[in-house]
């Protein structure tokens, strides 16, 4: 892998930029690897990186039923935060933001992490006694949080209308250190630093069935083929419940469509990322000025990777009384992706009941954030068998003896 | 925007009527079960890509809780029924068995 550097563009400039190699190789798989990953999302590759560069484990393929980064890696909204109440879901969102912070050097790739602060509203009573219990609990944990003031709301976000006549801001959490990042990069990053550790990602490749005997995996049945594997890692997302099934066992997690779209672009008007929780909307302003907007999920099981246009009213109808100047903006574009939704909106990362198998999946609607921290402790346990620290409290076996990591009461909301 | 007919009171409810209400036919299970019975009952789901079997209330028609018969992977609609049964009618699974020949059925 030929380095990204201010040098690298200087040497090209001066051979008409013909000398750019392609960031990832595409080989064709081979019969078989020490580890296949399903999933080629952020989390798989990152998953697969660590593997790579913490454990030394390298001959890895990574299959990929479509593009890779083509599932909710390249559909989200980018928020990247850590001010969660419940000590292992803190521990695992602030390794991975603070792995954010140098993951472009990392990675040598550009991941335009921009740490330009998180403001999530506090707008009733409930939400200002929540938030403060927040801060309070992120002091004991290392997070650096705060609770600030409707006037250094107004302050930090001039657009923001706190004295809406339902809902007037209270107050809000505030995490300076949070902020977005560009997902694509992200996927686009991992996948060429595990390419150039030699590892085999492999797109169109669909997995259609686990091999296995004796209670332990023994290779995929892909549309490319059968592939051999020592272990396998289930880093599929919405797909988790067709792929466990596949692997014979069933899942605590529901597949919903949650949506998001983007404004035409503005002069930059607003340089944070703000959530308002109880009217369920969200905003930030990318860097080509399109404001960047998000909401709630569909109720209903679905795979269409598109949502009901109800929900869509609902985010605009409550972000216009938040920010009265959106009422005037078009909106562009609308997407939607296929979240998959545990039991107590935590995430699992863990042994299955297959000996060798692992799944990392129900990251919902807020895994963009969690992508280096949760590829860090998969890979350690697939390396090792065993679950680090990090990992231990996400395992399945918690919906079966009842210790939830109950973040949805906790934030009322996801991401 | 999804549109199920409440088969209580024979409204073409839209989805802004109705409240999802996540898998149908659970078996429920209650005191002196095992821990592994209330996971299943609880926490567990099919989750199918395809056929699915799920509980609706028409909460801002009749109230009426009911079932329908829908695909995740394409929303179509194959059928809605009253919920006062352990398992889809004979009609609606011939249906489904029309529109999708590779169906497994209901287990
Ligand atoms: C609209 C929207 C907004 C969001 N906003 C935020 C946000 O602001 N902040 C935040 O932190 N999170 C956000 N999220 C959540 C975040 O996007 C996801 O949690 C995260 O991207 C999940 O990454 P992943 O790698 O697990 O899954 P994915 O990126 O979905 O990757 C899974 C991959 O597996 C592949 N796959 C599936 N089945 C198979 C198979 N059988 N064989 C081979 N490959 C298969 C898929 O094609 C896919 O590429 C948002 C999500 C959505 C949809
Ligand atoms: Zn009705």
């Amino acid at each position: 892998m030929k380095r990204y550097s201010l040098f690298a563009i200087a040497r090209e400039a001066l051979t008409h930029h013909q000398g750019w190699e392609r960031a990832w190789r595409s080989p064709a798989p081979k019969p078989g690897y020490d580890v296949v990953i399903i999933g080629a999302g952020g989390h798989g590759l990152a998953t697969a990186y660590y593997l790579g560069r913490n454990h030394g484990i390298r001959n890895v393929a990574i299959l990929e039923k479509g593009w890779l980064g083509g599932g909710n890696t390249g559909r989200n909204t980018t928020i990247i935060r850590s001010n969660y109440l419940q000590d292992p879901s803190a521990a695992i969102y602030e390794k991975s933001r603070s792995l954010y912070e140098t993951l472009s050097q990392d990675l040598n790739f550009n991941v335009m992490f921009s740490p330009r602060g998180v403001m999530m509203l506090a707008q009733t009573h409930h939400e200002v006694r929540g938030y403060l219990r927040t801060a309070h609990a992120n002091a004991l944990q290392g997070v650096v949080t705060e609770f600030i003031s409707p006037a250094r709301v107004k302050e930090l976000c001039p657009i923001l209308n706190i004295d809406g006549p339902r809902y007037p801001v209270l107050g809000a959490l505030w995490q300076p250190r949070g902020g977005t990042g560009r997902h694509d990069a992200v996927a686009w990053g991992y996948a060429r630093a595990c390419s150039a550790m030699g590892m085999d990602i492999i797109q169109q490749c669909e997995v259609t069935g686990v091999r296995s005997e004796n209670g332990k995996v023994t290779g995929v049945e892909t549309t490319k083929g059968h592939i051999g594997t020592g272990k396998l890692g289930i880093v599929v997302a919405g797909h988790s419940g067709q792929v466990a099934q596949m692997a014979g066992f069933r899942l605590p997690v529901e597949s919903m469509a949650l949506q998001a779209l983007v404004s035409e672009p503005i002069k930059p008007c607003m340089d944070v990322v703000v959530m308002a929780n109880t009217v369920h909307g969200y905003m930030s302003q990318s860097d080509k000025g399109e404001m960047v907007i998000g909401g709630g999920t569909d109720g209903f099981n679905n795979y269409t990777q598109r949502g009901s246009f109800q929900h869509i009213e609902e985010t605009l109808r409550a972000l216009i009384e938040t920010f009265p100047m959106l009422s005037r903006l078009k909106m562009l574009r609308q997407w939607g992706g296929i979240v998959d939704m545990t039991g107590d909106r935590s995430p699992i990362i863990s042994k299955t009941p297959l000996g060798n198998c692992f799944i990392n999946c129900g990251w919902g609607t807020g895994g963009f954030k969690a992508i280096p921290g949760s590829g860090w402790a998969m890979a350690e346990l697939i390396a090792k068998g065993e679950p680090s620290p990090l990992a231990a409290a996400f395992d399945m076996g918690r919906f079966r003896e009842g210790r939830f990591i109950d973040e949805s009461v906790a934030a009322g909301v996801a991401h | 925007m999804l549109l199920l007919i409440c088969p209580y009171c024979g409204v073409a409810a839209e989805e802004t009527e109705l409240a999802p209400g996540g898998e149908a036919h659970l078996k429920r299970f209650g005191p002196g079960s095992s821990d592994a019975e209330f996971e299943a009952y609880l926490f567990a789901r099919k989750n199918p890509k395809g056929v699915h079997f799920e509980r609706w209330r028409h909460a801002y028609g009749c109230g009426k809780w009911f079932l329908a018969a829908r695909c995740t992977a394409t929303l179509e609609v194959f059928g809605t029924y009253p919920a006062q049964t352990s398992g889809p009618p004979d009609d609606i699974i011939d249906r489904i068995k029309a529109r999708r020949p590779d169906w497994k059925g209901f287990a």
